[in-house]
């Protein structure tokens, strides 16, 4: 056995390259947007913990002002605000979480599939086209009517109606890295469609779709909360904040903490979404830069 | 720019025909047997098959389909199972509050958000620019129904300025028509005015960088005609878009809003519709917005010929 001595590789110093949690750091909106979002899912792990049963009536104690014992009120038939609140929570990062997952699980095959296969372009591209022409609200409506109510049929409607935006940014993003050099001289080197796809496309168009992915969260959380109130999302023995502004309006009068409480929890929701995700775009803006440049030489 | 206008008429054909095709589809989606469902668990055979010859549902289904192109293509959208009275019919009578509650509502989102837009621009990085754009961001995280909620508490509960709900309709006179749209028409456009605000700003400062701002201000030009007439009006393209996609997301807020506020419009017909199963009602409501929707894009499409010289010579 012979050992061929390769000359010893002088170590490269290596850039200090700002890791993520650097990076999200910097900016003091990211930075708040991503502690808003801890909040949350730290609220929503230890929602056991933070809140009493969010079913228990306690009719004796209906509509009480917020209190000690009540930090943040009852509703019209007793029951505690705030574990409804923070229960809540825990059902807003659940639709959250899986319409990001059923839209981007959708989206991201339609829009790799049109972008890459230029036969199936038009096509896909047509049917996204024409479930992009109805509002969402109201398709998700009457996506609703038509699977009923509960929670699982939330995340479905509220998911296909996401999909097509989350196909576009995808197809956008292939068609740009397709006619990249490093896409050609994979092709050259007889790369199979599978692998070019999984290996060389789809890493590179994910940051866009990140960035989209915040968006859809907060789009979820919204379009959840606004189908709830209209008493066509979960059904209402389901803690949703949706569901208790619904109730809250009936009350507006004796009792505002029934709007206010569950009224801030969307708005910091919403708004910690926001801050991120506005964050993450500038973060991930310069490799979408990179892009173009590539595709200049490209051309 | 004939081509221009004919390639835009002739993009929408697929896409109204996808609209139509998943209107249809959705009164299929609902597991079992359509009929049952929408004649609820009381129902007798009779009544179960009554509704499906009603609805054509006992035909094979490309039959169905074939037919509800033919009846859409004549602008029939069948009967309402509960009103007792065709959905055509049905729309027009709410459509009034819902129509004027969006064209509110657009008047002051573009009221407020393009001099928003325009001002911070102006004065770029200074702190009225970032407390404007916090605010903006704020508004972007409120959802309509939410405001309308606290405007109700706030202007009505505690200040008494404003009814707590209801609408007057146009018979009764403008005013006071106007006077109970003005919580409602407030809580959809403020949330809409920090979308243009965002849009406008960010198109502004891009044509603020252009060599012919400076050779305005070189010229001698006073800033008010450097910033509003040759500024403003080349911003105006992803504005006039953003506006467009703002009308159109206006009216189907409009349906949420409604609900908060009870008015009787397009939304609060479509919500009990839904609470009632009377597909025919909820599928003429859904193409109903969706034409409208893809009406104003084809006129955001259009107006570029107007705004954007460039268009016409394409």
């Amino acid at each position: 056995m012979s050992v061929i001595a390769l000359p010893r590789a002088e170590p490269v110093p290596r850039r200090a390259s700002p890791g993520w949690l650097a990076l999200i750091t910097r900016r003091k909106t990211t930075l708040a947007g991503a502690v808003l979002m801890l909040v949350m899912v730290l609220v929503s792990a230890l929602a056991p913990v933070l809140a009493s049963d969010p079913g228990h009536m306690d009719v004796a104690r209906r509509l009480s002002a917020p209190g000690r014992a009540h930090w943040f009120g009852t509703d019209d038939v007793g029951r505690d605000v705030w574990s409804r609140v923070v229960y809540g929570a825990r059902l807003s990062l659940l639709v959250g979480a899986a319409v990001v997952g059923l839209s981007f699980a959708i989206g991201v095959v339609c829009g790799l599939a049109a972008g890459y296969y230029r036969r199936l372009d038009n096509i896909i591209m047509r049917v996204m086209d024409g479930l992009m022409a109805f509002p969402a609200i109201v398709l998700a409506i009457a996506l609703m009517a038509a699977l009923g109510s509960s929670v699982v049929n939330v995340i479905v409607a509220i998911g296909v109606v996401n999909a097509p935006r989350v196909a576009r940014v995808v197809r956008g993003s292939v068609l740009v890295i397709r006619e990249t050099s490093y896409v050609e001289a994979a092709r050259a080197l007889g790369a199979s469609d599978g692998v070019m796809i999984v290996r060389h496309v789809l890493p590179n168009c994910l940051s866009p779709v990140i960035v989209q992915g915040s968006f859809v969260f907060a789009a979820a959380v919204l379009t959840e909360a606004a189908l709830s109130f209209l008493g066509v999302g979960v059904p209402p023995y389901v803690p949703s904040w949706g569901v208790i502004l619904a109730e809250g309006r009936l009350y507006i009068q004796q009792a505002p903490w029934l709007v206010i409480y569950p009224g801030v929890a969307i708005m910091l929701t919403i708004f910690g979404l926001n801050l991120f995700g506005d964050g993450l775009r500038d973060l991930l803006d310069p490799k979408v830069r990179g892009l173009a440049t590539e595709r200049q030489r490209a051309a | 720019m004939k081509t221009y206008v004919a390639r835009r008429l002739l993009a929408l054909l697929p896409v109204a025909l996808v609209v139509a095709t998943v209107a249809f589809i959705l009164i299929h989606l609902a597991p079992g047997d359509p009929a049952s469902v929408i004649a609820g668990p009381d129902a007798t055979p009779d009544d179960v098959r009554r509704i499906e010859r009603q609805l054509g549902l006992d035909a094979p289904l490309p039959v169905q389909l074939v037919r509800w192109y033919g009846r859409l293509a004549r602008g029939d959208l069948g009967q309402s199972i509960f009103l007792r009275k065709p959905v055509t019919d049905a729309i027009l009578d709410r459509v009034e509050p819902t129509l004027l509650l969006t064209l509110f509502a657009i008047a002051v989102s573009v009221a407020i958000g393009v001099p928003a837009g325009v001002i911070s621009a102006r004065h770029h990085n200074t702190g009225t620019d970032q407390a404007l754009m916090v605010v903006a961001l704020l508004g972007v995280s409120i959802p309509n129904f939410l405001l309308g909620l606290l405007f109700i508490l706030f202007f009505s509960v505690w200040l008494g300025w404003f009814p707590v709900a209801g609408y007057s309709p146009l018979e009764y006179g403008w005013a006071l028509t106007l006077r109970s749209l003005v919580l409602p028409a407030f809580a959809l456009g403020l949330v809409q005015s920090a979308l243009i605000a965002r849009v406008t700003r960010s198109s502004m400062l891009d044509v603020l960088r252009e060599q012919f701002i400076t050779a305005g201000r070189a010229k001698g030009l006073a800033e008010r005609a450097v910033v509003y007439k040759h500024a403003l009006k080349n911003a105006m393209i992803p504005t006039i878009t953003i506006i467009g996609i703002s009308f159109a997301i206006l009216i189907s807020g409009a349906v949420v809003v409604e609900t908060v506020f009870n008015i009787p419009g397009l939304g609060r017909l479509i919500i009990s519709a839904v609470l009632r199963r009377d597909y025919p009602i909820i599928q003429g409501v859904v193409l109903c917005i969706a034409g409208v929707y893809m009406l104003i894009n084809l006129v955001v499409d259009l107006s570029y010929i107007v705004f954007d010289p460039r268009v016409r010579y394409q």
